[in-house]
């Protein structure tokens, strides 16, 4: 039999479901309803896996999601190939289907012999701080030796390797009550919240079966039904009601303001068959009215040398693995505890017929009813009990106890053989989510627990995480929180415990290896050290040993830790302080948080109406903002610098076709459309034609530029304003601020066209031409259609606002049609430009031919802190105007003082070398470092038409360095160029404004 | 002579490209004809509507009446629509009706698109990216507003029951639709 | 993720809205009048209490309204929200650092 250790009846598993899953390699039976923990216990093994810092042997802790040992590495769908595995799964919560593919971590070469456990024999070097106070010195040995080292050695599981193969989902919901954990006091709850039809509940647990500690109780009775009766009468009742929806398999993980709910749903890894499409897990975001907090506790460990040998478990888990999963954890156990609960552990492993002793720490008078019970039941119970230390390595062989005495004596040593350990230092209520919601813990010293105090949110806690033990007063408690008043008979629980923060014993503190938190390997010598060593404060403790600071967020060992930190320093334990819990509550799968937002889904990324024909006709791309424009249009066998040169070249010698749709587009419209204009702008607009257009310079109030583009006058009440393309949505919001915030009185409406106009610039010599035979009801003659003109009529049939503009310098019109027509248009402008040589060019040409003109481009020549003035724009800034958004500042004596960075273009000795953008210059390169660096290159290329590099710079008082040389830096070193004018190439024949 | 009335309309997502696996169906709506108005209450002097379009719906309401529809995004935002063809017709309407009265009027037919999400379950497909409560009583039929789904503005509204309509600007069109596409596999089996 | 009632749309989630800094600090009149110093006042000191704060926020993703809205700095609850242009409801029993300009 491949499962020696399962328990021949009882249980909540399905015995009707075998199934086998891989364990590092081998076989492991079990049936549905087991988790991978139960079915390596059904085996009779303990370990799963190896520590983090000592590579020491640990089996399974717990039966929950708090437990720091047993991590494992599982590949959900090893049938389906590479990217559905990861790594540090919980094996108490890893629900059982088969042919999972699990592997144990943090060993080599295997889990059973790990030559990592030498960490152990030198585990007095490993003391509290040992990172800080060893790699110190040298900085250089961090990066080459320690840190590589530190990183093979300490660890979990490794990182996959490949993208995560998987779907998952994303959804936002709402609710009047969330209620959190389906056990007695959640599901109490959930019913009370949800009698009123009207209220829509939501009920999470991150179990697979609802219940919480009523799934492994079998000797409670609720109302005259046994637990698990009580539990299927609840479940069935919540199910049919329409307003109720249960999430098993929910981790609520977050709880951020204003009751807005974070939690992980598990959709499919437990399915057989998950049907393609269907998400592995999904991201809820929930607002809830209210959310009752039901979350039960963590069991305590006991603190004594060799605590974390394999098969030494609490003592709640144990019970769960008798009494649910049908699995005896041993032959012969032990439960040690301090702890009333216990007793019901090694009751209900006895009546499964499991050799079972009790060990108290507590005094026989200190006892309540169940020592009677458990006595009667023919367990021995040593009350008064120390445990000194566990016998055996990979698996306990034995529990060394002592009476303990009066005035703190230790009497004779007494040796238990056993092969399992159930431990309780007693309970913690988990207040994890109720810390997250920023409510204020109260420590009770009746209950030795931090429990909730005053709230933040509409939120309110229920049973065990509200310090309510008693099975009775849960139920009560849970209707309460759901808005409900019921009475309930239940069968009493065994409730209370003594405190006890390191169990004593009979040897050197100092030397035994206690462990207070499993998963950061910290223990109590540990942390004594750090309070030794001057740190009295449990976050400084924290951050010195890293206790509570692993995956588990020391959800079994907080309490241990702070009780002996107030314990050493012998004050009251709040004083001592608690850590803060923050989200995840439980490890979070970066899958579920990324949700659809890979690859295509991660970002929009927006495409013009020409793109298609720019990808069809091999146009390269880079991404603006979040749009792709075409780059430009390699040839075959051309690469980008010859593609630039050759459509450089075609639009100053014939003509070229550009995709401009991206620009920004809004439509300024209302009687008080110029007044609006004038302020926003520096430029005066009153006297600007009907059919005219102007280049506007756009300023923030602190007088420095924001954005520019040319602005058309449709008519006295409509402007057509074009802003760069990344500056789009900010110029419209900056627009709409002081429209609604400081001018109200402005009837001026604003309304976003970027996308309605798709825009086709045609520019070069032959524009017109290639324009002229499918433009109707404008006439484009020079004198009726001068440069800096707009006007509106047909073109190919349907409507266009025509601009003739120009970012090139020569002679050019943009077309504006309506999207959806824009690529038919686009195609028969490029038909019919075929005999002139109509070159297509993308914004690498776009970007040389500007700067060739010395045009600037907001963005690229100023980063935020450049006027007009230092851009040579002080032409565009109304001295008329007594008031626009920017021109006070531009008075401010920063912004009038000599030296500020002057926009110059720049020529490199050599012509053929290109400078760096943003490459820095100085005076003089034999200065002494750091030297005084005056500015920086802004735009710099390669110019076919000027036959030679060309660069623009700021650079402090540049206009009164003309003819100066400087020197620029390059990757190598310096290399020298001369300031010149920011104009460098003289358009020939017909220009932009001819 | 060349033929120079060669436009046609290239729309950004083909009207083909219906999500036909399961139960919701996501098809881009053709044929719509749509004008962003913007007027004051001053302006518009408590009237009902301005040439057939409702005016008077609360903030964040759709009123249709045959073949054209009124959603009011705003205090002073409406976003009109009606058949592509009656476009030129409705706006010289409008600017009549309006005779002067401070107002904006752009047509916007071209910068929008819009797909029709149905069938049981739409609203979840659309809670995947839109963070509003979209149950029956908080966001009744008759509901509209522009809102957030993923990482794209959308207006949102809902026409039935199990039927919404999601317009987004043109280029975030072919993610709106891939977002749509994807959270509707949830719902495929 | 805070909850934020639009006085235009009701109760929006946050990721409708974007925060725009102090409120209450209306643009002056005549800048060209004002001293360097008033100006630079005006330009970049804000209070920022622990507190009652009133904020400006605009619903850009929603009905693209600014509005005013008096948040605790300290607790993230928004107290009230207002129309852009109303007085601030506490005005009253501000702290006299609450408000600097009308």
């Amino acid at each position: 039999m491949s499962q020696p250790f399962r328990l021949p009846g009882g249980g909540r598993i399905d015995r009707s479901k075998p199934l086998s899953v891989t364990f590092n390699g081998k076989r492991l039976e079990g049936y549905r309803g087991d988790t991978i923990a139960s079915m390596l216990l059904a085996s009779g093994s303990h370990l799963a896996g190896r520590s983090f810092k000592y590579h020491r042997p640990r089996g399974i802790l717990t039966h929950g999601s708090d437990e720091p040992n047993a991590l494992l590495s599982v590949d959900w769908r090893p049938e389906k190939g590479a990217g559905r595995r990861d790594p540090n799964n919980r094996a108490s919560v890893v629900e059982a289907r088969d042919g999972l593919s699990v592997s144990t971590q943090n060993h080599w070469p295997s889990l059973e012999t790990d030559i990592g456990v030498v960490n152990d024999l030198l585990a007095p070097v490993f003391v509290a701080g040992f990172y800080y106070k060893t790699f110190m010195w040298p900085r250089s040995f961090w990066d080459k030796v320690y840190e590589p080292v530190i990183r093979r050695a300490a660890g979990l599981g490794e990182a996959p390797e490949v993208p995560d193969a998987d779907r998952y989902a994303n959804r936002h919901a709402h609710c009047d009550v969330l209620v959190v954990g389906a056990g007695p006091a959640g599901l109490s709850a959930a019913l009370a919240a949800s009698e009123d039809g009207s209220k829509r509940v939501m009920l999470a647990d991150e179990g697979f079966a609802l219940g919480g500690s009523l799934l492994q109780d079998v000797t409670s009775k609720i109302d005259g039904q046994s637990a698990a009766e009580w539990v299927e009468a609840a479940v069935a009742k919540l199910d049919a009601r329409e307003n109720v929806v249960i999430l098993p398999r929910t981790t609520v993980f977050g709880y951020y303001n204003h009751n807005h709910v974070a939690m992980v749903e598990r959709v499919s890894d437990h399915l057989d068959e998950a049907r393609d499409g269907l998400a592995r897990e999904r991201l809820w975001q929930v607002r809830a009215g209210q959310v009752v907090l039901a979350t039960g506790s963590h069991e305590r460990p006991l603190v004594f040398e060799n605590n974390d040998r394999p098969g030494i478990m609490l003592a709640e888990s144990m019970r769960a693995f008798v009494n649910r999963y049908a699995v005896a954890p041993g032959r012969s156990l032990v439960v040690a505890t301090s702890s009333a609960s216990a007793y019901r552990a090694a009751l209900d492993a006895k009546a499964a017929g499991i050799a079972t002793r009790i060990v108290d720490i507590r005094l026989e008078q200190d006892c309540g009813p169940e020592l009677a019970q458990a006595r009667s039941a023919g367990i021995e119970v040593l009350t008064g009990h120390t445990v000194i230390k566990a016998l055996g390595g990979k698996r306990v062989k034995g529990l060394v106890v002592a009476p303990l005495g009066n005035g703190g004596a230790i009497g004779t040593r007494r040796t238990l053989d056993c092969d399992c350990v159930g431990m309780s230092g007693g309970w913690t209520p988990s207040v994890h989510l109720f810390s997250q919601s920023r409510g204020k813990l109260a420590f009770d010293a009746e209950l030795d627990a931090f429990l909730p105090g005053q709230s933040a949110q509409a939120e309110i806690s229920a049973g065990a995480c509200h310090g309510v033990y008693d099975l009775k007063a849960v139920i009560e408690d849970g209707a309460k929180a759901g808005g409900g008043n019921i009475t309930v008979e239940a069968t009493a629980s065994f409730t209370g415990f003594q405190p006890v923060r390191v169990l004593p014993t009979d040897v050197d503190p100092g030397k035994v290896r206690a462990f207070i938190d499993f998963q950061n390997d910290v223990t109590a010598k540990d942390i004594k050290l750090a309070v030794r060593e001057g740190f009295t404060s449990i976050e400084h403790v924290k951050r010195y040993t890293t206790t509570g600071m692993a995956t588990d967020q020391g959800k079994t060992s907080n309490m241990n830790a702070l009780g002996l930190v107030a314990g050493v320093l012998d004050r009251p334990l709040p004083s001592v302080g608690t850590t803060t819990f923050r989200p995840p509550y439980t490890p979070v799968s970066f899958g579920a948080l990324v949700g659809p937002a890979r690859d295509e889904l991660f970002d929009p990324v927006r495409k013009t109406p020409i793109d298609a024909w720019a990808e069809a006709n091999g146009a390269a791309f880079e991404p603006v903002s979040l749009w792709r424009r075409a780059w430009y249009f390699p040839k075959a066998g051309e690469d980008m610098h010859a593609a630039v040169q050759r459509e450089c070249k075609a639009v100053r010698t014939s003509v070229g076709i550009f995709d401009a749709s991206t620009l920004g587009k809004i439509e300024v419209v209302g009687p008080d459309a110029a007044e609006f204009m004038n302020r926003i702008y520096t430029n005066a607009w009153s006297k600007l034609k009907v059919g005219g257009c102007r280049y506007g310079l756009m300023l923030r109030e602190d007088g420095f530029v924001y954005d520019d583009g040319v602005v058309a006058r449709l008519a006295e009440d409509r402007f057509h304003v074009t802003t760069t393309t990344g500056g789009a949505p900010r110029v419209m919001a900056h627009m709409e601020d002081y429209l609604q915030t400081e001018w109200p009185d402005l009837d001026v409406f604003l309304t976003s066209i970027t996308e309605q106009y798709a825009v086709i610039a045609l520019q070069g010599p032959n524009a017109r031409k290639v324009l002229e035979p499918f433009v109707t009801d404008i006439d484009l003659s020079e004198e009726a259609f001068p440069h800096m003109a707009v006007r509106e009529g047909y073109i190919c049939g349907v409507p266009t606002r025509l601009f003739r503009v120009s970012f090139t310098g020569e002679a050019g019109f943009e077309v504006n049609v309506p999207a959806d027509y824009a690529e038919s248009v686009w195609k028969a402008l490029y038909e019919h430009g075929k005999q002139f040589g109509i070159t297509p060019y993308g914004t690498e040409t776009m970007h040389v031919l500007r700067c060739e003109m010395g045009f600037i481009i907001v963005g690229q020549e100023t980063d935020g802190t450049a006027t007009p003035d230092d851009l040579g724009l002080s032409g565009l800034v109304s001295k008329v105007k007594t008031d626009f958004v920017g021109k006070r500042s531009l008075t401010r004596p920063d912004i009038t003082a000599e030296g500020r960075k002057q926009l110059v273009g720049l020529l490199t000795k050599n012509g053929q070398e290109v400078l760096d953008e943003g490459a820095q210059i100085v005076a003089d390169p034999s200065a002494q470092v750091p030297m005084p660096m005056l500015g920086h290159v802004t735009s710099s290329y390669f110019s076919s038409n000027c036959g030679r590099s060309i660069a623009m710079a700021m650079v402090k008082n540049g206009r009164a360095r003309m003819g100066e040389t400087l020197w620029v830096t390059t990757p190598s070193g310096f290399t020298e160029a001369v300031v010149a004018p920011a104009v460098f190439h003289q358009v020939q024949g017909a220009k932009a404004d001819a | 002579m060349l033929e120079v009335n060669l436009a046609r309309r290239t729309p950004a997502i083909r009207p083909a490209a219906v999500a036909s696996a399961g139960p919701i169906r996501i098809a881009p709506e053709t044929g719509e004809g749509r004008l962003s108005f913007r007027a004051k209450a001053k302006a518009l002097g408590g009237r009902e509507d301005v040439a057939g379009f409702a005016v008077d719906g609360a903030i964040n309401s759709r009123k249709s009446d045959g073949d054209t529809a009124s959603l009011r995004l705003g205090p002073d935002e409406w976003l009109f629509i009606c058949p592509e063809g009656d476009i030129d017709d409705a706006m010289s309407a409008i600017e009549r009706a309006m005779d002067g009265a401070a107002h904006s009027l752009v047509d916007v037919s071209h910068r929008d698109v819009t797909f029709t999400v149905s069938g049981q379950n739409a609203d979840a497909v659309i809670n995947a990216g839109c963070p509003l409560d979209l149950s029956l009583d908080r966001f009744p039929v008759g509901t509209a507003s522009r809102t957030v789904f993923g990482k794209s503005d959308i207006v949102l509204a809902r026409v039935g029951h199990h039927d919404f309509r999601v317009t987004t600007w043109r280029s975030f069109a072919p993610y709106v639709h891939g977002l749509l596409l994807d959270a509707a596999k949830d719902y495929a089996g | 993720m805070l909850l934020i009632r639009c006085p235009y749309c009701g109760e929006r989630p946050e990721v409708e809205f974007h925060c725009g800094g102090e409120a209450h600090i209306a643009r002056p009149d005549t800048p060209a009048e004002m001293t360097d110093a008033d100006w630079a006042s005006f330009l970049y000191y804000r209070t920022n209490p622990k507190g009652l704060h009133a904020e400006r926020w605009v619903h850009n993703h929603g009905c693209g309204r600014w509005f005013n809205a008096l948040r605790d700095t300290v607790t993230d609850a928004f107290v009230q929200t207002y129309e852009m242009g109303a007085p601030r409801p506490d005005a009253g029993n501000a702290s006299s650092t609450a408000t600097k300009a009308a």
